[in-house]
C-alpha cells in the first residue's frame, strides 16, 4: 500500500517522542551549563605542567629539557631555559623554566608532549571553560597559569596519576638506595682504610 | 599476481622495444616499481590495464628530486710501464678516484596499480609505475594518464597544481587545490613560502627567526 | 588501444537547444549541504544539469607539506584531521604505512583493538552518513538525530579510550598508545548489544518510505565499468556490484579471522547506497560481536617502536586500509632521515567525486545536492 512505509516511520518516531517522556534513556539533552555529565577520566584538552610540594615555581618538574618544544606538531610551546641551576623540590640542581608558555589557541591537544616529556613534567588537563575575548592576552598560558599540583592531576586523572606516582616512588627509590649504597660503600671503605692503618699501626704499638 | 621483475620481462617481450626498466626498493615493504619512459607510457599503461588486469589505479601522485652532487668512486683501469724484477713490463693498474657531479634533479609521477578483476591475491603488492620528468625547470612535461585510468584525473590536476608537471593529454588540467592566480608550485622541496602570514605569539627556530624577519621589514610594526 | 574505449569513460555530453539560454549556478561555497566548504559550477538548462564543475581548495591546509617539514610522530594527530568523521581509521591507515615501511609488528591485542575501533567508526560514519543524506533530502533533523544518538555513544567510548572525541590520535606505529581503560570491553559490548535494535529502527524509519524510493531509486547511477576506471572505492565502488572491498582482499590486520560478507548492491543508484550503508553497519556489529570476546591480554606497542629519534630506513611504502569512505591509502617515501621524504594521502571523498559530473549530467538539479550527499565526503580529506 502506498503511504505504509511512511506510516511505519511515523510511528517509530512518535514512539521515541512518547517513550522520551517515561525512559531516561531516550531523553538525550543534557542542559548545560546548569546540568553537567560526569567527566570521563581520560579527557584531554590543553597540557599544564605538574609541580611537587608547596611551591609551584620551586617544584616544577620541568627541568627545561626542551623536548616538547621540539615535537610539538604546531609548535605552540615556548620555552627559556635558564642559564643556572636551581634546587628542585628534593634539592637536587637542576635548570628551570624561565618562560614557559603554551598557546592554546594553537594547541590542539594531541598529547604528544605528554608523550615524549622524560620527566612527567607536562600532563593533559581536563578544564575546557576557557573562553575569553582577548585573543593573545587571554590565550597563551605562562608558566605560572599553566603550573598545577600533583594533587590536582592525582584528582583529575586518579588511574594515569597512581601509575606515574609509583613509577616516580620507584625512581626515587632506587636513587636514594644507591646513594645509601654509595654512602655505605664509602663508609665501609673509610671503615677498611682506618682499619688497615690500624692494623698498620698496632703490631707497633704491641712492639 | 606477478612480481614486478616478472612483468618487466613479460612487458620487454609483448611490447619490443619499451623502455621500461625495475626502480628497487630497499625497506621492508619490498614494493618494487617500473620505470617507464615518457615517450612509451601510455602503450604500457594500455597494455597494463588491457592485457595485465590492473583495471583499478589506486594513488597517483608527484615526488620532487632535487638537483644533488653525488660523490662517486670510479675505477679506471690504464696500463703503466713498471719495472717488474728489473725487467720493464706493462702491467695493468687499477686507481680509484672520487669523482664529483651534479645529478639534474627531476620530477617524478607515481601511480599505484591494482587489480580489482583479479581480486584478492597473496601477497599483495600494488604495481608501481614511475615516470620522470628530464628536469625541474623548463623540461617538465609527461603524459597523461588519465584516458587509461579516470581515476588520475583530479590527483593529475593536484599534481600539476603542486607540483607543476604538464600532463599533456589531459581533458581538463587546472589548478585543483590552489586558486588559478597562484603561481608557484607548493609541494616542491625548494618552494619558499611568501611572506603574508599572521605571526602566532610563540614562535621558535627557524619559524622565529623569519617572523622577526617579517617585523623588520613592516617596521617594527606587530 | 581503440579510441571508443578511451571515450566511454568520459562525462556523456549533454545536447542542447541552440536557442536555450543557460543558467549559471554557483552551488557554494557552502551550500552543499554543509559537508563543508565546497562549490559546484552549474550549468542549467531549464531543470537539467548540462554542466557541472566541482571546485576544491576552500579548505586546503596542505597537509602533506606540513607533515614533510615535521615527524612521522607528529603528523599523526594531523590524520585526526582528514576526516574528522573517521579518526581511527586515518590513524590505523597512517600506522600500517609507516609499519610497512620500517618493518614493524603489531601486537595481537593492538590489532584487536585496532579493529574494534575502526569497526565502531564505520558504524558511526555509515548511521550519520545516512542521516546526512536524508538531510538533504528533506528530512530535516529526525534522521540525522538518531544517528547522532548512537554516534554520541561511540564517540564516549572514543573518549574513554584515547582522551578526546573526535581527535583521537590514537594509534602509534607498531600498537596503540595506552591500553583500554577498566570496564571498557563491557561498555563496548553492551553498546554492541544495543545496535541491532538501532539499524532496526533506523529501517523502520526509512527503508520502505515512499518519498526516500522515489527520490533515490535511480537517480545518480554509476556504471560498474566506470566506477572501477574512475578509481571509485568503498560504499560507492560496491553499491555498483564490484565486489572489492580492501578488508577481503588485502586481509591487512586481523580481518581474516572474522566472518563477514561484504554486500552488494545491484543498481549503483543512491537507494543502493543507502541500503548498503546499513548492511555494512549490521556487519560490522557482527565482526565486533566475534572481535569482542576473542581480545587476548598482553602488550599494545612493538618494543620497537619509540616516540623520539624514529628514522626508518631509506625506502617507500605504500598502505592503505578500508576506511568508511573508501580506500584510505598513505604512500611514504624514506630517505633515512627523521622526517619523510614524500608523504601522500590517497583521499577516497576527492576520489571518489571524479564521477560527481558523470552522475548528475541530463539529472534535474534538486537532485544534485541529493547525488553529492550520497557519496559521503569529508571535505577535510578532500582539500588535505
Ligand atoms: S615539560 Fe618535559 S619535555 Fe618539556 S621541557 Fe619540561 S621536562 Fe622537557
Ligand atoms: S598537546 Fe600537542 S599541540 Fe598542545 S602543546 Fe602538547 S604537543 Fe603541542
Amino acid at each position: 500500500m502506498l503511504g505504509e512505509g511512511i506510516l511505519k516511520g511515523l510511528a517509530e518516531t512518535a514512539k521515541n517522542f512518547a517513550g522520551s517522556f517515561v525512559s531516561e534513556e531516550r531523553l538525550t539533552t543534557v542542559e548545560y551549563p546548569e546540568q553537567r555529565l560526569p567527566q570521563i577520566e581520560n579527557t584531554r584538552d590543553f597540557p599544564f605542567l605538574v609541580y611537587d610540594g608547596e611551591d609551584p615555581m620551586a617544584g616544577l618538574r620541568c627541568v627545561s629539557c626542551q623536548i616538547c618544544e621540539k615535537e610539538c606538531p604546531p609548535k605552540c610551546i615556548y620555552i627559556v631555559k635558564s642559564t643556572d641551576k636551581k634546587p628542585d623540590y628534593v634539592g637536587k640542581a637542576q635548570f628551570y623554566p624561565t618562560r614557559f608558555d603554551i598557546d592554546i589557541s594553537v594547541c590542539m591537544s594531541c598529547q604528544i608532549c605528554v608523550e615524549v616529556c622524560p620527566f612527567d613534567a607536562i600532563k593533559m588537563d581536563t578544564e575546557f571553560e576557557l573562553s575569553t575575548s582577548d585573543r593573545f592576552g587571554g590565550l597563551i598560558l605562562d608558566k605560572h597559569k599553566l603550573a598545577k599540583p600533583n594533587s590536582y592531576y592525582q584528582k583529575i586523572h586518579p588511574t594515569e596519576a597512581a601509575e606515574v606516582d609509583g613509577r616516580l616512588e620507584e625512581e626515587k627509590q632506587k636513587l636514594e638506595a644507591k646513594a645509601k649504597a654509595a654512602a655505605e660503600a664509602a663508609a665501609a671503605k673509610a671503615a677498611a682504610d682506618a682499619a688497615a692503618k690500624n692494623a698498620a699501626v698496632a703490631p707497633e704499638g704491641q712492639a | 599476481m606477478k612480481t614486478a621483475e616478472e612483468l618487466l620481462s613479460e612487458l620487454q617481450k609483448a611490447l619490443p622495444g619499451v623502455q621500461v626498466s625495475l626502480v628497487l626498493n630497499p625497506s621492508p615493504s619490498a614494493q618494487h616499481a617500473l620505470l617507464v619512459a615518457a615517450a612509451d607510457a601510455l602503450r604500457v599503461a594500455f597494455y597494463l590495464r588491457d592485457e595485465a588486469g590492473y583495471d583499478y589505479c589506486s594513488n597517483a601522485t608527484g615526488v620532487d628530486w632535487l638537483d644533488r652532487e653525488v660523490a662517486e668512486k670510479v675505477r679506471t683501469t690504464r696500463t703503466v710501464k713498471k719495472d717488474v724484477d728489473g725487467v720493464e713490463q706493462e702491467v695493468e693498474e687499477t686507481i680509484e678516484q672520487t669523482v664529483k657531479r651534479m645529478e639534474s634533479g627531476y620530477l617524478e609521477a607515481v601511480y599505484h596499480l591494482y587489480s580489482m578483476k583479479m581480486g584478492p591475491t597473496d601477497p599483495h603488492l600494488p604495481m608501481v609505475l614511475r615516470m620522470r620528468t628530464e628536469n625541474r625547470t623548463d623540461r617538465t612535461e609527461l603524459p597523461s594518464l588519465t584516458p587509461v585510468w579516470r581515476s588520475a584525473e583530479f590527483q593529475e590536476r593536484e599534481i600539476f597544481d603542486l607540483y607543476g608537471i604538464v600532463f599533456r593529454g589531459h581533458r581538463d588540467l587546472r589548478r585543483l587545490l590552489m586558486w588559478d592566480e597562484f603561481e608557484d608550485h607548493p609541494m616542491r622541496r625548494d618552494y619558499v613560502d611568501p611572506d603574508d602570514y599572521e605571526y602566532e605569539p610563540t614562535p621558535h627556530d627557524e619559524v622565529l627567526k623569519r617572523a622577526e624577519a617579517h617585523r623588520a621589514a613592516q617596521g617594527g610594526a606587530q | 588501444m581503440s579510441t571508443s574505449a578511451i571515450r566511454s569513460y568520459l562525462p556523456p555530453v549533454i545536447e542542447v537547444d541552440a536557442e536555450n539560454e543557460l543558467l549559471e549556478v554557483a552551488m557554494g561555497p557552502h551550500h552543499p549541504s554543509t559537508h563543508g566548504v565546497f562549490r559546484m559550477d552549474v550549468a542549467l538548462d531549464g531543470e537539467r544539469v548540462v554542466r557541472l564543475k566541482p571546485v576544491f581548495g576552500y579548505l586546503h591546509r596542505n597537509h602533506e607539506k606540513i607533515a614533510e617539514k615535521t615527524t612521522y610522530l607528529a603528523s599523526m594527530p594531523y590524520t585526526d584531521r582528514l576526516d574528522y568523521f573517521c579518526s581511527m581509521t586515518n590513524n590505523w591507515a597512517y600506522a600500517l604505512a609507516v609499519e610497512k615501511l620500517a618493518g614493524l609488528e603489531v601486537p595481537e591485542r593492538a590489532e584487536y583493538i585496532r579493529v574494534i575501533t575502526a569497526e565502531l567508526t564505520r558504524i558511526q560514519n555509515h548511521a550519520s552518513a545516512i542521516g546526512f543524506l536524508m538531510q538533504e533530502m528533506g528530512a530535516s533533523g529526525t534522521p540525522l538525530m538518531y544517528a547522532f544518538r548512537e554516534r554520541e555513544k561511540i564517540l564516549d567510548l572514543f573518549e574513554e579510550l584515547s582522551g578526546s572525541r573526535m581527535m583521537c590520535n590514537y594509534m602509534r606505529f607498531g600498537g596503540c598508545r595506552v591500553d583500554l581503560p577498566e570496564g571498557w570491553l563491557d561498555r563496548v559490548s553492551r553498546l554492541v548489544a544495543e545496535l541491532p535494535r538501532f539499524v532496526d529502527e533506523m529501517e523502520a524509519l526509512l527503508t520502505g518510505n515512499e518519498i526516500l524510493m522515489a527520490r533515490a531509486q535511480g537517480v545518480g547511477v554509476l556504471k560498474p565499468d566506470l566506477a572501477v576506471n574512475a578509481g571509485v572505492t568503498g560504499v560507492m565502488l560496491r553499491a555498483t556490484g564490484v565486489n572489492y572491498d580492501v578488508r577481503k582482499v588485502d586481509h591487512y590486520g586481523i580481518y581474516d579471522r572474522f566472518a563477514f560478507r561484504v554486500p552488494l548492491g545491484d543498481h549503483g543508484d543512491i537507494y543502493d547506497r543507502y541500503m548498503l550503508r546499513v548492511l555494512e553497519m549490521r556487519e560490522s556489529i557482527r565482526i565486533l560481536e566475534q572481535a569482542l570476546p576473542q581480545i587476548p591480554a598482553g602488550p599494545i606497542l612493538d618494543p620497537k617502536s619509540k616516540p623520539r629519534g624514529f628514522r626508518p630506513k631509506p625506502g617507500e611504502a605504500y598502505g592503505r586500509i578500508e576506511a568508511p569512505k573508501g580506500e584510505l591509502g598513505f604512500y611514504l617515501i624514506s630517505d633515512g632521515s627523521g622526517n619523510p621524504y614524500r608523504y601522500r594521502v590517497r583521499p577516497p571523498s576527492l576520489i571518489n567525486l571524479t564521477i560527481l559530473e558523470d552522475m548528475c549530467l541530463g539529472q534535474n538539479v534538486a537532485d544534485v545536492v541529493l547525488i553529492f550527499g550520497s557519496v559521503d565526503i569529508v571535505l577535510g580529506e578532500v582539500d588535505r
